[in-house]
This record gives structure tokens, sequence and C-alpha cells, in this order.
């Protein structure tokens, strides 16, 4: 019955809308239905031109004061401050060009807007202005990226130098493992197909690789601060990749590849928890949560700031979850955590 | 011996009886073929604007629970809350449609057919048998899209690049079995469908231009188009060959994309390849396809601008250029998709310098047509507006 009803008074409102439009199309038998433009059009059209410049600049400037604060704090590794100097200063030069060429085409187009009687200049082409607006372009832009091909290179250049600790990442779905080294520094060989659930050697590694003893296997990326770690990372099946906001990293995880990065971090995550940023992304974060929880919903405890790698690579249903956390520490306070764990080789004699 | 002679003349008007089939469905004239694209390309486009309101719904709330998703998505939404693999299916059809089928198939099918022989004077497309058959493949590959939606596993859910080996693997999510195999169908079909569209805008701009319309005469719009025709006849064979190989790691046990791998507890087959390889494959067709979906709307602000502001292009010869080094330059850039794919670091360097290369086209033809606005006389049509707001964010 409420179906029929409410079909019914669909079916009559149709039928009263098409009759006011009848109504209202008849009321309109003198008027000028010129689809064409004419002045006042272009008046009107030509002032909301203008107001609109008006509003892009204003909006921008408004983003900028209200939304800055929920970008990436500065960047906690070495690489990480030129990294943001090359975006800030790239956005720096894209503002200026947005600035000046929105104002052109806004102010253009109301200045020029269409009168009758008025004719336009007739101005189809001037090669020394091609050639100024493609010469400037060219030059501003090479210098941009010549910039950018030299920090791309020194931050890729993956070496020995500086005794990096060596440092595997190993991603499957939907949960990523760190293996460490170890004193040797050199990282066990292993493979897929030496993976035995059975005996917990999740990750492969070569059992009779003497490099592969010391190796130590954990699920809390830990890292000592001021010294540089060389990444390789691995996959077990799908596409991942091994993204470190906040040191400015990310490199894919590819199946029957081995990917490199290298950072040194910076600041450690008790240094980080001090900063202001900081303080006041938790304090917002905070404020949130006690709302939900005050809901009696889900993910509500109150969050404590961490350095996280998360993956970025569609690779199926909790991709969206798939987070490890990363701890920066004193060089000191590394080295106990690191011999507090269990090695590979004492896990594989207990199994 | 004259009034013969006119008789003669006008049978030459004369078509054939057309009967409905011929007049409305299996059409071949290049009017209604663009109709029919027009209309097939907003249908889709509606679609596909559906499913991003759904997903942005989910992403907006997380974990929150919407009843209408249940009352759409059945047992793809329990309790309300979209599976996860539900909106990773949405995200990828939402961009497969949108990409390729309204702002490929939709935007060039309809414009090109409906433009080019208008615009060259010429009396239809080079193959109207061709043009017929390009619709309706497109029409087949928009429904076998549609339907994947509805199969049981789910639809590809790769995102809409399918990245090997998520999309290569069935057991890696359920969207890539039976899913996936419809997607590489479909495109398949597509392409070929928008490789026949190809060639045909290409032969008639070069063979059916009409007396005294040299390629320099030409309006911007169908060197915009002509252009388009001819990236597309370059870079979507290599979506179809990166597919078929796809196709056959899926179905017949090869290696292309795959090597070294552990799901469900075992050690699969696979030795040998790489999931880069298709990365390289895909984006060699990905970065010309958004030129694809560029340049034809270019091309017609250009002329939309000149017509409004009742002067012409500023600077015809330096617009013809633009497009075609812009058309070069898209070949040479793939890789600056693939910066962090695990690729040696130094062919990225190579490619930042081509996508450097890359913008001062792009440049030049913006400067242009604020240029063409200066000291014009602006009539604010609507197609004025949209011409205007297309470059404003260029």
């Amino acid at each position: 019955m409420t179906s029929f009803l409410t079909i019914a008074v669909l079916v009559f409102l149709g039928a009263a809308i098409y009759q006011m439009t009848k109504i209202f199309e008849l009321s309109q038998a003198g008027k000028d239905h010129n689809q064409i433009a004419n002045d006042k059009d272009n008046k009107i059209n030509g002032y909301l031109m203008f107001g609109f410049l008006i509003f892009i600049y204003g909006i921008t400037i408004f983003s900028f004061v209200k939304y800055t604060k929920v970008l990436l704090p500065a960047a906690s590794s070495e690489h990480g401050s030129d990294y943001d100097a090359l975006m800030i200063t790239s956005f720096a030069l894209i503002l200026v060009v947005l600035v000046i060429v929105q104002a052109l085409l806004h102010y253009f187009a109301f200045k020029y807007r269409g009168k009758q009687g008025v004719k336009a200049l007739y101005y189809a082409d001037n090669n020394k202005l091609e050639l100024l607006w493609t010469g400037i372009p060219v030059v501003a832009l090479a210098v941009l990226i010549l910039w950018g091909l030299y920090t791309w290179t020194e931050i890729m250049d993956i070496n020995d130098d500086d005794d990096p600790i060596v440092i595997e990442l190993y991603a499957q779905q939907f949960n990523w493992t760190a293996r460490y080294a170890g004193d040797d520094n050199v990282l066990g060989e292993a493979n897929v197909r030496l993976i035995d659930i059975d005996r917990a050697n999740i990750l492969g590694v070569d059992e009779s690789d003497s490099y592969a003893s010391d190796d130590v296997i954990v699920k809390e990326l830990h890292l000592p601060v001021g010294r540089k770690v060389n990444f390789k990372m691995r996959s077990q099946d799908v596409l991942h990749s091994a993204y470190m906001p906040h040191f400015r990293a990310q490199m894919n995880c590819v199946p029957g590849m081995i990917t490199e990065f290298s950072f040194t971090p910076t600041v450690t995550t008790a240094e980080m928890r001090e900063t202001k940023a900081t303080k006041a992304k938790v304090a917002r974060t905070n404020a949130i949560r006690a709302e939900r929880a005050a809901r009696g919903e889900d993910n509500s405890d109150p969050w404590e700031f961490d350095y996280i790698l998360l993956c970025n690579k569609i690779c199926g249903k909790s991709h969206y979850n798939m987070q490890m956390k990363i701890i920066v520490e004193e060089e000191e306070s590394f080295q106990e955590w690191l011999a507090s764990q269990a090695t590979f080789g004492q896990q594989m004699t207990a199994n | 011996m004259s009034a013969h002679a006119n008789e003669h003349l006008e049978d030459h008007g004369h078509h054939h009886k057309e009967t409905f089939v011929t007049k409305y469905i299996f059409s071949q004239d290049h009017k209604m073929i663009a109709k029919q694209y027009l209309i097939t390309g907003l249908i889709m486009g509606a679609i596909g604007i559906a499913m991003s309101i759904l997903f942005r719904m989910q992403l907006a709330w997380p974990g929150k629970s919407f009843p209408i998703f249940e009352a759409l998505l059945g047992k793809w939404a329990p309790d309300g809350v979209m599976d996860a693999e539900m909106y990773l299916s949405l995200v990828t059809i939402h961009g497969t449609i949108m990409v390729f089928f309204v702002l490929t198939a939709g935007l060039s099918g309809t414009f090109s057919n409906l433009l080019i022989p208008l615009q060259i004077g010429a009396r239809d497309m080079a193959s109207g048998f061709l043009n017929m058959l390009s619709y309706w493949l497109f029409f087949i590959s928009a429904s076998i899209m549609l339907l994947s939606l509805f199969v049981e596993t789910g639809a590809a859910s790769a995102g809409w690049t399918i990245y090997p080996p998520l999309s290569a693997l069935p057991m890696a999510q359920s969207g890539s079995g039976l899913g996936m195999t419809l997607w590489l169908v479909s495109m398949a079909i597509f392409i070929a469908s928008s490789l026949l569209g190809s060639l045909n805008y290409i032969v008639t701009v070069l063979n059916l231009r009409t007396k005294g319309m040299s390629m320099t005469r030409l309006p911007l719009t169908i060197w915009a188009f002509f252009v388009t025709a001819i990236i597309g006849v370059v870079s979507f064979p290599v979506l179809l060959s990166a597919a078929l190989l796809m196709i056959m790691d899926r179905s017949f046990g090869t290696s292309f994309y795959l090597s070294d791998i552990f799901i469900q507890g075992e050690v699969l087959h696979y030795q040998g390849g790489s999931p880069v390889l298709y990365e390289h494959l895909f984006w060699f067709l990905g970065h010309p396809e958004v030129y694809i979906v560029l340049l034809p709307a270019l091309g017609i602000t250009s002329e939309v601008m000149s017509t409004n502001a009742r002067k012409p292009i500023f600077g015809y010869r330096a617009m013809v250029t633009s497009i075609i080094a812009i058309a070069f330059l898209s070949t040479i850039v793939w890789g600056h998709h693939m910066f962090v794919s695990g690729m040696n670091p130094f062919l990225g360097s190579v490619f930042t310098f081509t996508t450097l290369l890359i913008a001062i086209p792009s440049a030049v033809k913006a400067f242009n047509y604020i240029t063409t606005l200066w000291k014009g006389n602006l009539q604010f049509n609507p197609g004025m507006l949209f011409s205007i707001v297309l470059f404003r964010p260029l």
C-alpha cells in the first residue's frame, strides 16, 4: 500500500511540475529567446570572471592558512630536507606563475567582454613573442629539473659509504617483517622457495648460509639515529611499496627482485614527539578520538606519535591496513634492543 | 540530351532506401555514429560517477554503515559497511570507465566522428563500415565491462592500472578471478574499436580533404583529432600486447610478469618474469593516453575561443607545432609514472629530462590562448565559458 501511495505521489508531482513548466513557457511568449550572448550577458559574465579571480586568490590563501598544518612535518632524514627544498621551490614557482597567468586570463576576460560594435584586433601571430615564451619556460624549467636531477642522483646513489646498517624489508599480504643483517652486516641469502612455515622460516632465509645465522627478524623497525640504513626490499607475493613518509622514502617491493633505498634518520621518535607540530597533531587527533569514544565507536584510544611504514601499492583486501611501526632511537638503546632479539640461527635451532 | 544528363547527375545523390536498422542501429553515417558514441559515453559517465559517489562516501567516513550500500551492493556490503575488496573494485572499474570509455571513446569518438568530415569538406568518413564497427565494438566492450561488476567473485580490483602479480593471480584477491578475465576481454575489444576509429580518422584527414584544403589550412580542431588518432594507433597496440601477455600468464602458465611467488601457503611455478615489464608496457600507453584525452579538448577550445573572441587563434603555426611536439614527446616520457618501481634510477633521470621537454609546448599553447583573448571582443556563450575554464588549470 505504501509503495502504491509513494508511486502515486511521485506521478502527481511529475504531472504538477510538467504543468507548471508549460504555464511558465506560455508566460514567456513575448520575451527574447535568443540563445546567443548579448551585451548584458557579456557584462554579467565579464564581472563574474573578475570576481572569480578574487575568489581563487582568496581560496588559495585560505587553504594555505587553514590546511598547511595537515601536511607532513619537516623531514626526519638527511636527504629529506633537500627533497622538501625542491618541493617548496617548485610550489613557489608554480604559485608565481599561477598568480600572473590567472590574473591575465581573468582580467582579459573582464576587460575585453563583448560589446556591440567593438572590433576585435586582428593579431594572428608574432614569432618573437612565441620565442620569448618558449625560451623563458625552458630556462626556468631547466634550472629546476637540473637541480632535481642532482638531488635524485644523490638520493638514489646507494653505496656502502658511512658504514650503513643493512636491513631487509619483507612485504607480504598483509604485513611487514624486518630482517637485520646482524653483526656481520651482511644479509643471509633468502628465497621464497626456502620458506618453511612448520619451522617458522617465514622469510625463506637459507639456513646453510653462514651470513644468515646472525640475522635478526622482527616485526617492529628500530633505527639508530644518525646512522645510514641501506634497505633491501623483497616481496613474497604481489607488488607492495615501502613508504616511510616522515623520512621521504618510498620504493616498490617487487616479487622476484630485490629493490633498494637508503636514508639516514636524523630525529629520534622521542625528539619528534616533543616538536610543536607533532604535539598539535596529536592533540587534534586525540580530540577527534575522544569524541568517538564518547559515542562508543571503535578506534578511539588516544594516539601516541610513532614513525610509520605504510604499504603504498594496492596489494589486496587489507592493503589499507598494512603498516609497521618505526622507532628511531639513540645508538645505545638501539644496540640494547637488537641484542635482546633472537637471531635467525637461534630461532632455527630452537625449532 | 541535356535533360538526360541532369537526371543522371541527380541520381548520384540518392542513397539506398534506409530501414530503421540501417538508419539508427547499424548506421554508417558519421553524424549518427557520433550520436551513438555520445549517448553511450554519457551513460558510462553517469555510471562511473555513481560508483565514485559510493566509494567516496565510505572513504570519507571509514567503517561507517550506510544502508544504501546494503541495498545496492548486497553481499558486498555486510551490515552496510563496504567490503574492502568491493571498495577496490569500485575504484578500479570507475577509473577504467572514466579514462577509457568516457574520455577516450566518448570524447574522441563523438567529436572526431562528428566534426572531421564537416570541417575538412568530406562527405563522410573514409569507411562508414569500419566506423559502424568501431562503435559497436565499443558498445560490446562497455557491456562486458559493466557485466563484470555482477560476477560472483567480484569485478577486477587491482586498480585501473591492474598491475600484476595482484591482477594475474586469482588467489591474491577474488577480483582477480573471472572479473579480471572479463576486464581483459573488454579492453581487448575496446582497443580494437579504438584502433579502427583512429585509422578511419587518419585516412579521412589525409585523403578526403576537399580541394584547396591543404594541411596548413586545417582547423586546429582537426589537427588535434588527427594527431590524437596517430598517438592512439602508436600506443594502444602496446596495451593490447600487455593484456595478451597477462592473459597468457593467467591462463597458459607463462611467466612474463611473474617470478618467485609464495602465496596461500605454496610456491608458484613462475620463474624469470617481472612485474616491471608490465608497468613499462602499460605506461607506454598510459602516458600517451592522457594526451589522447587532452588534445581533442584543446583542439575544440582553440576554435571555440577564436570564434567567440572574434579574432583568429594567435600563432596557428606555433599551435600546430606544439600539438605535434606534444604527441611525439608523449611517447618518450612514460617512465615518469615509474620512478619508484624498482627500475634503474638512471632511467628515471632520462624520463625526468624528457618530461621537462614536454612541459614547454603545453606552456606555449596556454600563452597563445591568453593572447587570443587579448584585445578580442569576447562573447561569453556557454562554449566560451567552458573553454576558458578548461585552460584555467593549464
